[in-house]
């Protein structure tokens, strides 16, 4: 097995995506010859032609409704946003059409539809270069939305999300494309949408997360350890739909569960999280469920000192973790 | 700006037949439309959307097409041009009155959101424009596959002013993909005139803008837009890219079965408006023509009565949809 | 020169600022390559569009909406060098957002220079509801959003033309195309050469000018103002330039267009032509030049030492002004 990065392990999945299925194409903006602006795409356009990695417009709403119509007429498009906070000028086509096209028409039509785009913060992006945009999506029966926050997930979630026959929103992390690696499995394998995965076993204090928040939390709970707290870490990787066998499993287990993300705290994945652990598993609980999420505040800003404030880091969670062990 | 030229009928690619087989559509989609109106006020059919007016452009539209290899995205008032694509008043009267088995949505969207998998009729939803945007991925993919066939997308001018219409013309334009833009500019956007929609006479020369043709026609004229989308489904055979399509025509109803046009258009404006009616224009051509006569028409009208009849026992009598079907195809696989 | 109302001193003013807006744009380069600022946008090749226009209209009274690009224009706009350096630093003192927005983010409420956000022509749109404003209140403003070519192929933009053409809005659409979006030239862009062609489709003039002389921009700007002003409605101008170095410091050019290509370019770099033109006319003379020189070295390493010292933002006003009240 390979040691890849996060992005490799994307590059990697969408290069064995591509050489496996001749219908899948990507585009959106600077794709193609710049190979994105992050470069996950880099090299496709030589390996694959102009066809099939094409440099689009720069219109969102076009690049996701032009997807829409190929994705009916037989193609697998795996279009790019280029920043996941760009992606609200297509709002309407990711939410009106390609959610609801399947049901409105019966059945008779759907949308097969990868929709790539790296998000987060943390790395001075500020209000435009640095949103977490999952829970808007999340809320939408219709679409699925995963969020990696490992290399070998990575790459498993994007073969999971071709094949899959619905739109799926596939939401990377800047921050992780290069400060995470990982061993990846050079041969095709699967990780199924809707599936989350026990990052870590512990006995205390569950957190649910996902994202960058992953390798965030379990460095929380490597230090916690050394204080005698053992942290059980679950990684979600798929906050539509959620798997709600396994975030019951471990509150039931731990009795005490803390639940972060980096987007901001009101309307966000833990409060439905914490909604399904209150209505399914209240008398397990030792403990009030307690969020861990950003500010409410509309983005985050650049200036180091206010983005440090915005954003979860380890420091806050192992903090917030320990309290919650002592309660 | 390129004019259409009409040809006489020696001139034309359309027999006899398909010539009468035009204005048949024209007249069934007339007279289904009517009744529709009467299902509305019967309180049978909670909404209607109307496209009395533009069943020229629609019926000639379609039928310059090929329903086994081309596609259309329609708009809401296309029933004209569904029904001529091949979608039956049955089907059509299914979705009217919301039954299970009707093939747009099986009750799921309000009427008039047409939509036909087989028929290659792409589903559509009521934020306008965003059809388009669509059209050219379905053109576009049919381009990447090497398909030999064209994608036609219709839309009101209103439409025309939304972004999705400016970003899909643009993008078709540059990826040159086998596709016609049809405007049915009726004048209103619901109650708004053209001139406050927008500071020009003709949407065609948008084209310009894009670096495509734009071409005017006249609405009432069939035959004529039958030439131009013709024309216009060759080029983009040939690979030479997406044509825009203006067919000038009237929309005889208000917007909808909620709407009052009497407080936004005079009486004596719209009887202006009904001298511009495609199907008498159309009669009397044929007439003309000795390709039609009162026996003909006699014999046509009887046999629309059966088949919109029919439609109507048709689809009261079929039922409507299981409320425990409310959760079915939010996703292909059921997700856990 | 011609009877446009640009006199000497005008001109001078004019380089002054091109020149400026070349030093401080330098200037952040070398800020970012010493980890002092984590991201530049540049206006570099810009200057002569975007000063041009600027001397056009009523600066500090009219109203701009800029994108990144527009650093040249901001400062000819009255944004000083320190302000910028303020911004570009994340300082709280920065006018422009103290310090919540990445860099060339512009907006300045003092000077009517409207705040952007980064999702491209969501301006043009903001710039036709301002000119809605001063129709409405008749308080004979111009308002004028600038954007790239690639923007243009945003909805947006088009249901801004749109807009402004049908209420006959005083609002000038001015497209600095300079022939990239990041990294996508413009034929795959759009399939017309001219950005100006779509205003035929608005029923608005559609203007072409030569970007890298600035007393041509200031001709056609100075026309469209007067025409916004008359009631007469908006204009869409399109100033063709190009772009000196890469999109932004994240950003390597040489994956998209040869160093051929860009030395070409340069041979019009506007700074130059527009100093050998003020030479050959008397204007400037090499005293001057060096004299103004010296002054635009002092005022960039003033507005580098005071941002450099200005306090960063306290992390307790994360939660301000969320809400005005609630």
């Amino acid at each position: 097995m390979a040691e890849l990065s996060y992005l490799e392990a994307i590059r990697e999945g969408l290069r064995q995506e591509m050489e496996r299925d001749s219908r899948i194409i990507i585009y959106g903006e600077d794709v193609g010859v710049r190979g994105g602006v992050f470069r996950v795409t880099e090299g496709l356009q030589k390996q694959f032609g102009e066809d099939r990695v094409i440099d689009s417009p720069l219109a969102e709403a076009a690049i996701i409704g032009t997807a829409i119509g190929a994705a009916v007429n037989g193609l697998r498009p795996i279009p790019e946003i280029q920043f996941a906070d760009f992606i609200f000028p297509a709002i309407n086509q990711i939410v009106q059409e390609a959610a609801r096209i399947r049901y409105r028409s019966n059945g008779a039509f759907h949308v097969p539809l990868v929709i790539r785009a790296p998000f987060g913060g943390g790395v001075h992006g500020a209000l435009y270069h640095s949103q977490s945009v999952e829970a808007f999506f999340a809320h939408v029966p219709g679409l699925k939305v995963v969020v990696p926050g490992t290399p070998y997930d990575a790459k498993g979630l994007l073969a999971a999300a071709v094949q899959d026959e619905d739109p799926v929103l596939y939401f990377e992390h800047k921050a992780a494309y290069r400060s995470l690696k990982g061993e990846v499995p050079e041969e095709r394998y699967l990780i199924p949408i809707g599936q989350a995965d026990l990052k870590r076993e512990g006995q205390h204090v569950s957190i649910i997360t996902y994202g960058l928040m992953v390798s965030y939390a379990l460095k929380a709970a490597e230090e916690l350890e050394k204080e005698g707290i053992s942290v059980e870490v679950l990684d979600l990787r798929s906050v539509r739909p959620l798997d709600v066998e396994a975030i019951l499993e471990t509150s039931k287990k731990t009795g005490k569960v803390l639940i972060v993300h980096e987007d901001n705290l009101t309307g966000g994945i833990g409060g439905e999280v914490s909604a399904l652990i209150s209505e399914h598993a209240l008398f397990y609980l030792d403990a009030p469920i307690v969020r861990l999420a950003a500010p409410d505040v509309p983005a985050m800003p650049y200036s180091a000192p206010l983005e440090h404030a915005f954003m979860v880091t380890p420091e806050k969670i192992r903090d917030k973790a320990r309290e919650l062990a002592k309660f | 700006m390129a004019k259409a030229k009409k040809k006489g009928l020696h001139g034309l690619d359309l027999d006899v037949e398909q010539i009468r087989t035009m204005y048949y559509y024209m007249v069934l989609s007339r007279e289904l439309d009517k009744r529709i109106w009467i299902l509305n006020r019967q309180g049978k059919s909670a909404f209607v959307i109307s496209g009395q007016g533009q069943e020229g452009v629609q019926v000639a539209a379609a039928m310059a097409l090929h329903p086994e290899t081309d596609w259309i995205a329609p708009y809401y008032r296309d029933m004209a041009m569904v029904m001529a694509f091949g979608m039956t008043p049955r089907e059509v009267m299914l979705g009217q009155m919301g039954r299970a088995a009707d093939p747009s949505s099986g009750g799921r969207q309000m009427p008039a959101h047409y939509g036909h998998q087989p028929k290659h009729i792409l589903t559509g939803s009521s934020p306008v424009a965003t059809q388009v945007v669509h059209a050219v991925g379905i053109a576009w993919s049919m381009k990447l596959q090497g398909q030999a066939g064209v994608a036609l997308t219709s839309l009101g001018e209103g439409s025309t002013n939304q972004g999705e219409f400016h970003e899909a013309l643009n993008f078709a334009a540059v990826h040159k993909v086998p596709l016609i833009v049809l405007v049915e500019n009726n004048g209103y956007a619901i109650s708004v005139p053209q001139e406050k929609e927008m500071a020009i006479q003709d949407v065609a020369v948008r084209a310009q803008g894009y670096g495509i043709p734009g071409v005017v026609v006249k609405g009432s004229d069939p035959l004529e837009v039958y030439q131009v989308i013709r024309e216009a489904r060759s080029r983009a055979l040939r690979g030479e890219g997406t044509t825009l399509v203006e067919a000038k025509t009237h929309r005889f109803t208000a917007h909808s079965s909620d709407d009052d046009d009497r407080s936004y258009r005079s009486r004596e404006h719209l009887e202006e408006e009904k001298k511009d009616d495609p199907i008498p224009r159309m009669r009397e051509w044929m007439e003309s023509e000795k390709l039609w006569d009162k026996d003909a028409e006699d014999a046509l009208m009887k046999r629309i009565k059966h088949e919109v009849d029919d439609a109507t026992e048709f689809a009261e009598a079929s039922p409507l949809p299981a409320a425990e079907t409310i959760y079915d195809h939010v996703y292909g696989s059921s997700p856990a | 020169m011609s009877d446009n109302g640009l006199t000497p001193e005008l001109m001078l003013d004019m380089y002054y600022h091109m020149a400026l807006a070349r030093a401080v744009d330098d200037r952040m380069w070398i800020l970012n390559r010493q980890g002092r600022a984590p991201v530049v946008y540049t206006s570099n090749g810009h200057e002569a569009a975007q000063v041009g226009s600027a001397f056009a209209l009523n600066r500090g009274e009219d109203w701009i909406v800029p994108y990144y690009r527009d650093l040249a224009l901001v400062l000819a706009w009255g944004m000083t060098p320190r302000e910028i350096m303020l911004h570009l630093l994340g300082r709280a003192d920065d006018p422009n957002s103290g310090g919540r927005q990445m860099p060339a983010h512009w907006g300045h409420a003092k000077l009517n220079i409207l705040t952007t956000g980064s999702v491209v022509a969501t301006q043009d749109i903001h710039a036709a509801g301002l000119a809605l404003a001063s129709k409405v209140l008749k308080d004979g403003r111009v308002s004028v959003a600038y954007f790239g070519e690639g923007s243009t192929s945003q909805g947006e933009f088009h249901e801004a033309l749109n807009f402004a053409a049908v209420h006959k809005l005083p609002v000038i659409f001015f497209n600095e195309n300079n022939g990239y979006a990041i990294s996508v030239p413009s034929r795959k862009q759009m399939a017309v050469q001219d950005v100006a062609a779509r205003a035929s489709g608005y029923g608005m003039p559609g203007v072409i000018v030569d970007g890298n002389d600035p007393v041509k921009v200031y001709e056609v700007v100075r026309e469209a103002a007067d025409r916004a002003r008359r009631g007469e409605g908006p204009t869409l101008v399109e100033a063709k330039t190009y772009r000196f170095v890469p999109h932004s410091s994240d950003d390597d050019d040489r994956a998209y267009r040869s160093r051929e290509e860009v030395a070409e370019a340069k041979k019009r770099d506007p700074i130059m032509m527009f100093e050998a033109r003020l030479k050959e006319a008397g204007i400037l003379t090499d005293e001057k030049l060096a004299e103004m020189q010296k002054k635009i070295k002092d005022v960039v390493n003033d507005a580098t030492d005071y941002a450099e010292k200005a306090p960063l933002p306290d992390p307790a006003t994360l939660g301000d002004h969320v809400y005005g009240t609630l």
